[in-house]
């Protein structure tokens, strides 16, 4: 039987961002989010560490690219090692030796990704676990005890999750058994005082669903919102439409989360919408495939056209990779069975996501976030007139042309 | 290049080697070792990681097999291998091989040694060499040698004299291509002594090497598992004694503690550092104390313990490399147990 949480029972919850400046034609803002860890500027890439560690650098490397908040898998330290053992570390920021903000999904995502034997119910996500065999039940009130053990600065709702192309009754089922688990996290959270407890926005690709989603979940007083359920295998046509509903019904002074997206066009698009974080595997799983991304999209390293490139993966890039590396001698170790190849590549990369988002905020503080977008997509795709059309008219509802 | 004795002490040599680099001043202790590199990197770390730890070593070894095809970007690149990696302030020392992966044996012939890179055998002759040092311009490179006396289970006189032979023809080729090349006038060449396990053979190679202007001297041939250098430490004594005080001794192929200070003992001043490369491929920790107590009792102990240890090395996964084959050490503990067994 799942618990209802009155909508008026809560206490007002902590507004924890700033919005320091706002785009004056798009919905593209500036900000700061106050989180137990430190302060972080938005809109923030956030980048992706599953099993406690980032994979290819150390904690401290990402510290030393300006990193103040990363992604911790609760999936997979929920299985291995474990919350038990990770609270007597002191938490997943001792477990890691992490000292800034730590958020951490609630393990459902995985579920669906990873899982081919999961059977979802009104109690929770019933699945088999991968290291040993035994059978778990996720429930948002489980979700919430892991994550409330992991001690995340910002820790999110156990949902329903459903394929994006996915039609049909599922869809609706899935949308209002997330307004339901979002109650129950909220009724099971220990720790509202330290740990931020975000919603996620469902619905699929229905608006209607999702403008129902949309209006329940903003009765409950959480501190943030996540637009979930997109960046799967929609098209981007119906991703945008569906991001631009989801902005224009959340309330302005909490964060917008936008989940799994991390390509540097739609994150300059999706900004323009009015999301404030992203979090997506793709830079540092695309760097352990030898691909270091630059302004222009991204360079193939293993390739042969390298093999004599003397100069650095970006002359403007500030990361230690480029500052000592060049694309040849890259290519070469790239091509050898020394892993720190794709070490090296990764702190590039996430330096490289990390510095779009700083360029970003500073155009918007600037009052010149429409010329950025249209320099953005001239560098990007020769001309801006010759970026995707999806973006094209994504940014034209909000008032940015590019012709 | 020059090379101080403070003190000999029951046949360990320590000292400083100065005047070294291209600058002329830098400075190496011995005994020393060097830093392990896999295609020009240490395994696993980028430079700013690697920087975090106390005590890098001052000189990288970078091996022929995993840079000689590469030898045309190289002499594109005109400004050598150490700006090329990224080390450009690091001392380097360039060996034919790799100390892990063993390469196959039976190609070695009076005109040519070869490497294997990823793309393959790389064939070299005299000439082709001392062209890929040229573009690599380390501070120090082993000769070209032929180092297979030692492949097979037994040695032969005949296959001995062959590698002392070759080897120092190689030598006074490649000496003769240094005196022709401006850019190599920086680099110092390391002789190399063969002779496998034939005394005889290898007095001869210490003396001959020794004649000929070399900077250093590269003791080839001593690897193997730890039992076959136990029965060669006696030959390794007899040949350094044959070798001039002032310059360095390298060894190849021995990079555990014991059998380390074993070689210290007698008379060798540099090592490979390949050993905590090999430790963490089979997902160990080292922790060893550096007491080290020969005596008899202890020993036996020490050699009953490594038994009980070598039970618990991780049968599951099998690694491409050579590397994960060798057995675990009595130095180190497996992080993937339970409850890391070990002496500590």
């Amino acid at each position: 039987m799942a618990a209802v949480a009155s909508p008026t029972s809560l206490e007002s919850a902590p507004r924890i961002m700033r919005v320091v400046a706002e785009c004056s034609r798009s919905r593209a803002r500036a900000g700061e989010l106050r989180l137990p860890h430190g302060p972080v500027a938005t809109p923030v890439f956030m980048p992706v560490g599953t099993q406690a560690t980032m994979k290819g650098i150390t904690a401290e490397q990402l510290d030393a690219l300006g990193c103040r908040i990363c992604l911790g898998n609760t999936y997979h330290l929920g299985l291995r090692p474990g919350p038990e053992l990770i609270q007597k570390a002191r938490g997943l920021h001792g477990f890691m030796n992490w000292p800034h903000n730590l958020l951490t999904d609630s393990g459902g995502f995985q579920m669906v990704s990873l899982v081919s034997l999961s059977e979802v119910t009104e109690e929770g996500v019933r699945f088999r676990s991968p290291y040993d065999g035994d059978e778990t039940l996720l429930s948002p009130e489980r979700s919430v005890e892991i994550q409330n053990a992991l001690g995340s600065d910002i820790i999110m709702q156990l949902d329903d999750v459903v394929s994006s192309t996915m039609t049909g009754p599922r869809v609706e089922e899935a949308m209002y058994r997330s307004i339901r688990w979002l109650d129950r996290c909220i009724a099971a959270h220990q720790r509202p005082d330290k740990q931020n407890l975000f919603a996620i926005i469902q619905g699929g690709l229905d608006a209607d669903l999702r403008a129902t989603c949309l209006k329940e979940m903003t009765k409950r007083d959480v501190p943030g919102f996540a637009i979930g359920g997109l960046s799967g295998g929609e098209s981007k046509g119906q991703f945008w439409r569906m991001v631009a509903l989801s902005t224009s019904r959340l309330p302005k002074d909490k964060p917008r989360y936008l989940m799994g997206v991390g390509y540097a066009t739609d994150l300059v698009v999706c900004v323009a919408l009015g999301c404030d974080m992203f979090d997506c595997v793709f830079p540092t799983r695309t760097a352990r495939f030898g691909s270091a991304l630059v302004p222009t999209g991204n360079l193939q390293l293993k390739k042969k056209q390298y093999e004599k490139d003397f100069r650095p993966i970006d002359p403007e890039c500030a990361c230690p990779t480029c500052q000592k590396h060049s694309r040849a001698f890259l290519h070469t170790l790239l091509h050898s069975d020394n892993t720190a190849a794709l070490h090296h590549l990764t702190v590039h990369n996430i330096a490289y996501q990390l510095r779009l988002m700083s360029a970003v905020r500073a155009s918007i503080v600037e009052k010149r976030f429409p010329d950025f977008v249209r320099d953005f997509m001239g560098t990007m795709y020769g001309d801006p007139t010759l970026c995707p059309s999806w973006a094209t008219e994504a940014l034209a509802s909000v008032g940015i042309t590019l012709g | 290049m020059k090379l101080s004795l403070n003190k000999v002490v029951n046949g360990c040599r320590l000292g400083k080697i100065k005047n070294l680099g291209k600058t002329g001043d830098r400075t190496m202790d011995i005994p020393g070792c060097l830093l392990y590199t896999k295609t020009g990197s240490a395994p696993h770390l980028t430079h700013h990681t690697l920087h975090k730890i106390h005590g890098v070593p001052a000189m990288a070894q970078l091996t022929l097999s995993s840079l000689a095809e590469h030898h045309e970007v190289l002499a594109e690149y005109k400004e050598g291998v150490g700006k090329f990696i990224g080390m450009p302030e690091s001392l380097l020392y360039c060996s034919l091989h790799d100390p892990v992966s063993p390469c196959p044996a039976g190609y070695v012939t009076n005109k040519s040694v070869s490497v294997w890179g990823v793309g393959g055998r790389v064939e070299m002759t005299a000439s082709k060499f001392m062209a890929i040092q040229q573009a690599l311009q380390p501070d120090w490179f082993q000769c070209l040698s032929d180092g297979e006396a030692t492949c097979d289970e037994t040695t032969s006189i005949k296959r001995a004299r062959k590698s002392v032979d070759r080897s120092l023809l190689f030598l006074d080729n490649c000496l003769k291509l240094q005196e022709e090349s401006e850019v190599l006038q920086k680099s110092m060449i390391i002789g190399v002594i063969e002779g496998g396990d034939v005394m005889e053979e290898r007095l001869r190679s210490a003396r001959e090497t020794a004649k000929r202007p070399v900077g250093g001297f590269l003791l080839d041939g001593f690897q193997g598992t730890p039992t076959t250098l136990e029965t060669r430490l006696h030959l390794l004594s007899s040949v350094t004694a044959e070798l001039p005080e002032h310059k360095p001794r390298l060894i190849c192929g021995v990079s555990q503690p014991d059998e380390v200070l074993e070689c210290i003992e007698r008379g060798v001043d540099l090592f490979e550092s390949f050993f905590p490369y090999q430790a963490t491929e089979r997902g160990c920790a080292l922790t060893f104390s550096f007491d080290y107590q020969p005596n008899p009792e202890e020993t036996l102990l020490q050699q009953n313990g490594t038994q009980e240890e070598v039970k618990y090395v991780d049968q599951t996964k099998k690694s491409k490399t050579t590397s994960c084959n060798q057995e675990m050490t009595s130095f180190e503990i497996n992080l993937k147990e339970k409850k890391p067994s070990g002496k500590h």
